[in-house]
C-alpha cells in the first residue's frame, strides 16, 4: 500500500527547479512560516473549513463529509479559493501516490531531465519520497529535494542516499533573525548545509534576500565560506531577489533589495571563493 | 500568350504609380516590386482553367496563393548554391580566383552573394559557414577570425536586405561556429537568418552556446538533423525561412493551400475530405507544374545562368515546395460544422483531424509525378508555410494560433510532434521564452533534445524582451518595425512583413514560455 501526498500542484516544465528542465512536484505543509514566503497558500494543510466553497466560481470545491472536496478538471486556477482562506492554505490538494506523480511525470518524457519535488516542505512526506526517488531512478531521471533544511539528513542515510541532490534554502545565518523572520531555529539548517556538501548531495544553496529583514551580508558570506572550507566553492549559490508577488498583505511592504545591493553580496559569495553565483 | 484587357491595364497602371510614389519603399524596393508588376501584364502559363476561381479572388475565399512569385518565372524561387565547390574553383564569370586566405574567401562570397537570385532577388542561402571558412581559419587567431567574421556579418546585413537569408552551421561542434555566434550575439543583426543543425553528435557545450546566442539575437534555430538526413540525404540544406533543399539546386516555386478557406467550401468533413480538397489539391498541383515547365523549358534560366555553367548548381538537384496554411482554422471550422467546440491543440480528436487530413495530402503528393523532380523521386516536397503580413484568420503551416497555445508547454510539443514529419522542405515552431532562462539555458537544451527524440523538425527560440525577433520564419528588429511604423523607411524588406505580421498576425502576443 502506497502512501500518498497532499499534492498542490505539478508543473510539468520548470525552468526554475533546479538544472535544465525538470517537473516540479509542490507538496502542501510547510513547518516554517517564513514572512515573505511568495506561497503562503501551502504552509498549512487543509482543515477542511469550507471558508473557501462559496469563493469557487466553477464549483471545483465541494463539501463531502467532513472533506472539502478538490475536482481538478473543473479548477480554473483563478486562486480565489487562496485568497478566501483565513489560514495560510489551499483546499486545491490532490492526495497522490509516488504511482500516481509518474504517471503524470511520464508524460513529459523526453523532455525532461529530472523531478524536483518542492513545497511547502516536501521531507515532511519522507515515505513517499522514498518511493517517488526508486520510481525517477528507474526511468533514468534525477530526483532533487527543495527543503528548508529542517529535516535532518545525517540522522537520515536512507533519504539522502535515495535523492540525487537537495537544493536547499539557507534562509538567515544568525539565529534569533531566523527565528524572527521563519518562526524556526536554524541549527539543523546549518547542520544540513555542511553535512550535505560532505555527503555531495548538495545540488544548490538559496538565500532571498529582504534588505531591512536580515543581514544578507552575514549570511552570503557565512555560507560561502563554511562551502568553500569543506569543498563545496563549486555548489551554485542563487542570490534571490525578496519580490512581492504572492506574498501576504501584512508583508507586501518588505523592500526588494537594489541592484547595488546584489552586487555587494555577490561580490562577497565571489571572494569568499564561490565558483557558480546566480542571481535571480 | 492570353490577351489582356485595357480596364486591367488601368489598374495595373494604377498600382504602378502606387509604387512610385510609396513613401515608405527604399529604392530597391521599388524597383523589386516594379519588376513584378511588369511580371504580373504577362499571361504565359498553361495555368489549370478552375485556377482563377480559386486563387484570382477575394482574400476570403481563396484556396491557392502563389506567393506573389508573379505569372512569368523566370528564375527558380530558391536557389542553393554548392559554395565549396565555388570556393575550390573560383568563378569565370566573376573573374575570380580560388580564395587563398580568410579574407579572400569572405570576399568572394560576398560577390557571389549578390550575384544569386531568388524570389526575393537576394540570396536565400548563404551557405555552410562553419565548414566553408574553417580551411582558412587555420592559423589565425580568435580575434582576427572574429574581426573578419564581425566585418563580413555586417555587410552581409546591410547588402542582403531582406532577412529570407539563412546561413547553417553544425551539427559538430566547430571553432568557427562558436565564434561566428559569439559575434552574432554581440551585433544582434536581423540578417542573416541561422540554423544549427542538431544531431545526437552535437556536444551539449556547442548546443548550449547556440542557445545562449539565441537568446541574445534569436538566432540560430535548431534542426533535426537525423530527420533531414533520412528525408533529403547528406546534401541538404536549410534555407529562407525554414525550408530544407538539396544543395547545389534548390526550389522552383512555392505555392500554398489556404486549408481554411477550402473548409469554407465544405458542408462536412466528408465532404471536405472526398471532394473539396482533393479538387484543390488537384488544381493546385497542375499550377505548380505548368509553372515548372515555363521556367526549365521556356525561361532559359538554366541555359544561361553562370551559376548553371559553372556547376554551381544543376537543373537536376531542384525540386518543388507544395505548401499549406491554416490546418489549425481548417480543422475548427470543420468540427464547427459538425457541430463540435472542440478545436486543434486543445483536444485528441481535434488534432486527430488534423492528422488525417495531413494523411490525404502526405498521400496525394506522394502519388503526384513531375518529371523536373528527380531529386525527391518525381515529387514535391510538403512545406508548412509561414504566412504572409497579410493573413488574416489563418495561422501559418499546422501551427496553433496564437492567444490560443495549450497552457503548459508540454501539450504544445505535443500537438507539435504530430505534424512536423510531414514536411522535409521545412515546417517549425516558435518559441518566447522568459528572461529568466538566460541563467538556465539547460531548459532549453533538454527541450531541445527531446523534441529531436520525438521527430520534431525545427525548433526557434527568443528572448522575450530582445530587440531581435522572429516573426514567422524570418526576423526583423522591433526598433525597425518602430521606425516604419512611424512613416520612415528601412533598409529590410521584411521589416514591413514584420510589421503587417505584428498588426495582423499578432506576432507580438505569443504565450511566452
Amino acid at each position: 500500500m502506497s502512501v500518498r501526498a497532499p499534492v498542490n500542484r505539478i508543473l510539468p516544465f520548470s525552468a526554475v527547479d533546479g538544472p535544465g528542465n525538470r517537473t516540479a512536484v509542490f507538496l502542501q505543509g510547510c513547518p516554517f512560516n517564513c514572512l515573505y514566503c511568495h506561497n503562503p497558500e501551502t504552509i498549512r494543510p487543509c482543515d477542511g473549513c469550507g471558508a473557501c466553497l462559496a469563493a469557487c466560481p466553477t464549483g471545483a470545491i465541494r463539501r463531502e463529509g467532513a472533506a472539502v472536496v478538490y475536482d481538478k478538471a473543473l479548477c480554473v486556477m483563478c486562486d480565489a479559493c487562496i485568497r478566501a482562506c483565513p489560514k495560510s492554505s489551499c483546499p486545491r490538494l490532490r492526495w497522490l501516490s509516488a504511482e500516481d506523480t509518474m504517471a503524470e511525470v511520464r508524460r513529459n518524457l523526453p523532455f525532461i531531465r529530472g523531478v524536483t519535488v518542492s513545497g511547502g516542505e516536501c521531507t515532511l512526506h519522507r515515505e513517499y519520497l522514498l518511493e517517488l526517488a526508486a520510481l525517477t531512478r528507474a526511468e533514468g531521471l534525477t530526483l532533487l529535494l527543495d527543503s528548508n533544511g529542517s529535516h535532518d539528513f545525517a540522522r537520515d542515510p536512507e533519504l539522502t542516499a535515495a535523492v540525487d541532490g537537495v537544493m536547499l534554502d539557507v534562509k538567515a545565518w544568525d539565529a534569533r533573525e531566523h527565528l524572527r523572520l521563519c518562526g524556526r531555529p536554524n541549527a539543523v539548517v546549518l547542520d544540513n548545509l555542511r553535512f550535505l556538501v560532505q555527503a555531495g548531495k548538495l545540488a544548490e544553496v538559496r538565500t532571498v534576500v529582504v534588505p531591512e529583514e536580515m543581514d544578507a551580508a552575514l549570511t552570503v558570506r557565512s555560507v560561502s565560506r563554511t562551502l568553500r572550507e569543506l569543498g563545496g566553492a563549486g555548489v551554485p549559490y542563487k542570490i534571490i531577489r525578496f519580490r512581492p508577488m504572492g506574498v501576504r498583505p501584512a508583508y507586501k511592504h518588505f523592500r526588494p533589495p537594489t541592484g547595488a545591493e546584489l552586487d555587494t553580496l555577490e561580490a562577497i559569495a565571489r571572494a569568499e571563493g564561490m565558483e557558480k553565483i546566480v542571481r535571480i | 500568350m492570353r490577351p489582356i484587357t485595357m480596364e486591367e491595364v488601368e489598374l495595373r497602371r494604377q498600382e504602378i504609380l502606387d509604387t512610385i510614389k510609396d513613401p515608405t519603399a527604399t529604392h530597391e524596393q521599388k524597383v523589386t516590386y516594379l519588376a513584378r508588376h511588369a511580371e504580373n501584364f504577362m499571361t504565359v502559363l498553361d495555368e489549370p482553367k478552375e485556377l482563377d476561381a480559386l486563387m484570382r479572388c477575394g482574400q476570403e475565399e481563396r484556396c491557392i496563393c502563389n506567393l506573389f512569385e508573379g505569372d512569368a518565372p523566370y528564375r527558380p524561387r530558391y536557389i542553393t548554391p554548392d559554395y565549396p565547390k565555388f570556393l575550390r574553383q573560383g568563378s569565370r564569370f566573376l573573374q575570380l580566383d580560388p580564395p587563398k586566405d580568410l579574407f579572400e574567401a569572405l570576399n568572394s562570397l560576398m560577390i557571389l552573394y549578390h550575384n544569386v537570385p531568388s524570389i526575393t532577388n537576394y540570396p536565400v542561402f548563404i551557405g555552410d559557414l562553419d565548414d566553408l571558412l574553417a580551411p582558412y581559419c587555420e592559423g589565425l587567431d580568435d580575434e582576427t577570425v572574429k574581426r573578419a567574421l564581425r566585418l563580413f556579418l555586417i555587410q552581409v546585413d546591410r547588402t542582403i536586405l531582406d532577412s529570407f537569408c539563412h546561413a547553417n552551421i553544425g551539427p559538430k561542434a566547430s571553432r568557427v561556429g562558436l565564434l561566428l555566434m559569439e559575434v552574432e550575439a554581440e551585433l544582434e543583426n536581423a540578417v542573416p537568418n541561422l540554423t544549427m543543425r542538431v544531431s545526437e553528435d552535437t556536444p551539449d557545450e556547442f548546443l548550449l552556446a547556440g542557445i545562449r546566442c539565441a537568446l541574445r539575437s534569436a538566432k540560430p534555430s535548431f534542426a533535426n538533423d537525423a530527420m533531414f538526413r533520412r528525408e533529403l540525404g547528406d546534401r541538404y540544406c536549410i534555407a529562407s525561412c525554414y525550408n530544407g533543399l538539396i544543395k547545389g539546386g534548390g526550389s522552383y516555386t512555392l505555392c500554398r493551400l489556404i486549408l481554411s478557406n477550402i473548409a469554407k467550401r465544405a458542408g462536412s468533413i466528408a465532404d471536405f475530405k472526398e471532394k473539396q480538397l482533393p479538387f484543390v489539391l488537384d488544381v493546385m498541383a497542375r499550377y505548380m507544374d505548368a509553372r515548372i515547365r515555363f521556367l526549365v523549358e521556356e525561361s532559359g534560366w538554366f541555359e544561361s545562368s553562370f551559376l548553371v555553367k559553372e556547376g554551381l548548381v544543376d537543373r537536376k538537384n531542384f525540386t518543388a515546395m507544395y505548401g499549406l496554411v491554416g490546418l489549425a482554422e481548417c480543422v475548427n471550422l470543420l468540427m464547427e460544422k459538425e457541430g463540435k467546440t472542440c478545436r486543434f491543440g486543445h483536444s485528441e480528436e481535434a488534432d486527430r483531424l488534423g492528422v488525417e487530413i495531413m494523411e490525404i495530402i502526405d498521400a496525394f503528393n506522394n502519388a503526384h509525378v513531375n518529371p523536373y523532380c528527380e531529386v525527391t523521386n518525381g515529387h514535391f516536397l510538403l512545406h508548412a508555410q509561414v504566412g504572409l503580413d497579410s493573413d488574416h484568420g489563418t495561422s501559418p503551416g499546422t501551427r496553433i494560433p496564437i492567444g490560443e497555445e495549450p497552457d503548459e508547454l508540454i501539450d504544445h510539443l505535443k500537438n507539435i510532434s504530430l505534424f512536423h514529419k510531414y514536411f522535409p522542405s521545412g515546417t517549425g515552431d516558435i518559441f518566447p521564452v522568459d528572461l529568466t532562462v538566460h541563467r538556465n539555458p539547460a531548459y532549453v537544451l533538454d527541450i531541445v533534445r527531446g523534441a529531436m527524440r520525438m521527430d520534431i523538425r525545427y525548433l526557434s527560440f527568443y528572448s522575450s524582451d530582445s530587440d531581435v525577433i522572429r516573426v514567422t520564419g524570418y526576423l526583423v528588429k522591433r526598433s525597425e518595425m518602430e521606425k516604419l511604423d512611424g512613416g520612415e523607411n528601412v533598409r529590410q524588406n521584411t521589416t514591413g512583413l514584420g510589421l503587417g505580421a505584428a498588426k495582423n498576425c499578432r506576432i507580438l502576443d505569443r504565450r511566452v514560455r
